[in-house]
């Protein structure tokens, strides 16, 4: 019976994961995301804090693979700055970042009846990370000098007075990769600009020890991260909404990592 | 999701957002098709992948980063300068960008076998520039700072200015933690005696380390499932009349 | 003098570099600013080259008529249509080519990545044992983040995420940092071997 438990098609095993997210849903179990991780917090504090108008920079630092995860965190925060009446910045590290930018600022102000060039702008990408980051220090205009449609940024609005870090209130680097640290090392440290990220749940326990340190000011961790900002800002969205699934997966793994343990070591003490 | 599709043109009497959903609706479930075996559908699916991203990826680099960085400051000059002498107002080209677009054409002599040594200049010019920046900043940003945010009380009083004995023990324990794990990772002297029992402690740290990486990774993982579901359900099922709740909706 | 140019070219942005950093003059600033556009206009030029080993991969299966070569065929048309589209009707928000990134690629690649949920499930059934007091200790900690980071873990012990953030600000942050100064001091000598040329990978191989 042991040997059953342990060695079957690996296919059940995808079936029950798929029941277990599916059904959530289909039955529409909402679970609010409950205590706000005091690393969301922060960050929410934070962006309360600036004056109006002041710029705050969002990198997109990722792409369709960190979609589900970092773009809930994207129209949450793009929605909580702009509706601050902050301005809002979007460079992007990574080569499908932009699309990223794009999708989350022009649906949000939509929203918020908010203006591309005025309230906000997509600066698109540039490659070599650390150049970037630097570049912006000494003269943003040096590295962006056009938009991701192709307008000089001068001739925008929403750039009017912004020349480096130095009138940037915040830079938020929304990541699946390791440019988190690459913002904290070339920008807060010679710059002394606050930064924050968004990042995926495999990266999160790596940028702990900046937390700590006070380099890093907050951070999103994950779908959870997401729903607990929608609930900050008082706007439930896909991350909200994820949470069912979420739960009711994760004690599906837990019941799966018990019972492959039970069925190891009664198999291997009965041999 | 698929916000591109805003723009509402027709085709053949269907909008593009509606057309754009349903491609990427099947698309998906063709990559579904592999958890059950692997298979052809599968495979082209996959194959329809490599070749648009990498596309992409190209054109992107072209229109965002040559573009208004290389061709557009010293190509586009450049040529007026020389084919249409009489547009005097032209802006000037950036001649100091000559320099790497020389050492960035070098690297495609790599395609020729008798040339492909000079293709070392722009890796070396662009490696050392890097080791240049990185040492002063890793020592400052991460070797001092992080040792800093270790020199933590051991016995630091709370708010009500009595003793936190409570951070005071988390506090020791990272202490001891970053030691431990420093002492796992000296690898000039064998592990026995107390270099052995330390190092052994800083295993424990390691695996509890590990493990809340695991716990993270498992949410990370479920979480890009529950992308494509939601994307499935809220986005396409309402293709065909069917609507289950979604953002917005009650 | 195949290595001897590189070399010197290497070391004298590195030294400019650090120079920079100390001696942060009015002077060197145009000079500074100058060297990241450059290095940004290299890295794309460089990014371009991985392209070839597309090419040179699926151009070889073609060639050599290899099991499924049918299926590269796939690719360098997808490539080719998609770069066309990008060149000929431009890359901005709203056109052809972003109507393919967002219905082609994005669901594509957020799939491929999500079959990840049902790997790691498989794997956490199959391998994740507790057979020795480390590999106990590690279980124990994924099963309490696990819980820690869903809403359900506070419905069944009310303390479980604050449990959570301790073990991520606490033991995790100190393993984390121990293999942070490592790696750091790895980066930091590394560097250094590159500037002053003993380092040579990156060069490849020759004289």
């Amino acid at each position: 019976m042991w040997e059953k438990l342990l060695f079957f098609d690996r296919r059940i095993i995808f079936v029950f994961i798929a029941i277990a997210v599916w059904v959530p849903f289909l039955t529409q179990l909402e679970l609010p995301p409950g205590q706000t991780n005091p690393r969301t917090q922060a960050l929410y504090d934070a962006i309360e804090n600036l004056p109006p108008r002041t710029p705050v920079m969002v990198a997109f630092d990722y792409g369709p693979s960190g979609m589900p995860e970092v773009h809930p965190m994207a129209k949450a925060l793009t929605r909580h700055i702009l509706s601050r009446n902050l301005r809002l910045l979007g460079v992007a590290l990574a080569l499908t970042g932009p699309p990223m930018c794009q999708d989350a600022f022009s649906s949000v102000s939509q929203d918020l009846d908010k203006q591309e060039g005025v309230d906000w702008v997509n600066l698109g990408y540039k490659p070599q990370p650390v150049a970037v980051i630097t570049q912006i220090g000494e003269d943003i205009r040096r590295a962006f000098p056009e938009d991701a449609q192709e307008r000089a940024i001068d001739e925008l609005p929403v750039m009017a007075g912004i020349h480096n870090y130095d009138d940037i209130g915040l830079v938020i680097d929304l990541a699946t990769g390791n440019t988190p640290g690459a913002w904290i090392v070339y920008a807060h440290g010679p710059y002394k600009v606050k930064v924050a990220a968004g990042v995926t749940g495999v990266m999160a326990t790596d940028y702990y020890p900046f937390l700590q340190t006070g380099q890093m000011i907050g951070m999103l961790n994950g779908l959870k991260g997401a729903a607990e900002y929608e609930e900050l800002i008082n706007h439930r969205d896909l991350g909200t909404l994820g949470m069912g699934s979420q739960s009711v997966a994760h004690l599906l793994i837990i019941l799966f990592v018990t019972l492959g343990n039970v069925g190891y070591f009664a198999f291997t003490r009965r041999r | 999701m698929p916000a591109a599709a805003a723009t509402s043109s027709t085709i053949f009497g269907l909008s593009t957002e509606i057309i754009g959903i349903w491609v990427a609706a099947l698309l998906t479930l063709a990559i579904y098709s592999f958890l059950y075996a692997d298979n052809p559908v599968y495979k082209v699916a996959e194959h329809i992948f490599v070749g648009i991203s990498a596309a992409y990826g190209a054109v992107i680099l072209y229109y965002q980063a040559l573009l208004p960085k290389l061709v557009k400051p010293l190509i586009i000059p450049l040529i007026d300068r020389v084919w249409h002498p009489e547009l005097a107002d032209a802006t000037s080209p950036r001649y100091t960008l000559l320099v790497p677009m020389f050492l960035g054409l070098l690297i495609f002599s790599r395609f020729v076998p008798k040339y492909d040594w000079l293709s070392r200049w722009p890796i070396a010019f662009v490696m050392g520039l890097y080791a240049g920046l990185s040492i002063p900043r890793s020592v400052q940003e991460i070797i001092l700072k992080q040792m800093h945010g270790t020199m933590l009380p051991l016995l630091p009083r709370g708010a009500n200015g009595g003793y936190d004995f409570l951070t005071g023990f988390s506090n020791l324990l990272l202490v001891m933690g970053v030691i431990c794990t420093l002492a796992y990772f000296y690898f000039s002297a064998r592990h026995e005696g107390l270099l052995g029992r330390v190092s052994r402690v800083g295993v424990w740290f390691l695996m509890v380390a590990f493990g809340a990486g695991f716990g993270n990774t498992v949410m990370a993982r479920i979480s890009l499932l529950i992308g494509r579901v939601q994307f499935l359900l809220y986005d396409w099922l309402p293709t065909i009349g069917i609507h289950l709740g979604g953002p917005g909706m009650g | 003098m195949r290595l001897h140019i590189p070399i010197g070219l290497g070391f004298l942005a590195g030294a400019f570099m650090i120079v920079q950093f100390f001696v942060p003059h009015p002077s060197f600033e145009e000079s500074y600013k100058a060297l990241m556009d450059w290095t940004m206009i290299i890295g794309a030029f460089a990014l371009v080259l991985g392209l070839q080993s597309l090419f040179r991969t699926h151009i070889d299966k073609i060639r050599r008529r290899r099991q499924g070569y049918g299926y590269s065929f796939v690719a360098l048309i997808s490539f080719a249509v998609m770069f066309m589209v990008g060149i000929v009707h431009g890359a901005k928000p709203g056109s052809l080519f972003d109507w393919l990134f967002m219905n082609v690629q994005v669901p594509l690649e957020a799939t491929i990545f999500s079959l990840l949920a049902f790997f790691i499930a498989s794997a956490a059934y199959r391998t994740f044992r507790a057979r020795t007091p480390e590999a106990t200790i590690l279980l124990l900690t994924a099963v309490v983040v696990m819980l820690g980071r869903v809403p359900i873990g506070e419905f069944i012990y009310a303390q479980v995420p604050e449990a959570t953030e301790w073990i991520m600000s606490v033991p995790t942050v100190a393993a984390k940092r121990g293999i942070m100064f490592g790696v750091a001091l790895g980066v930091i000598a590394t560097s250094l071997r590159i500037l002053l040329g003993i380092e040579r990978s990156h060069l490849g191989g020759g004289r």
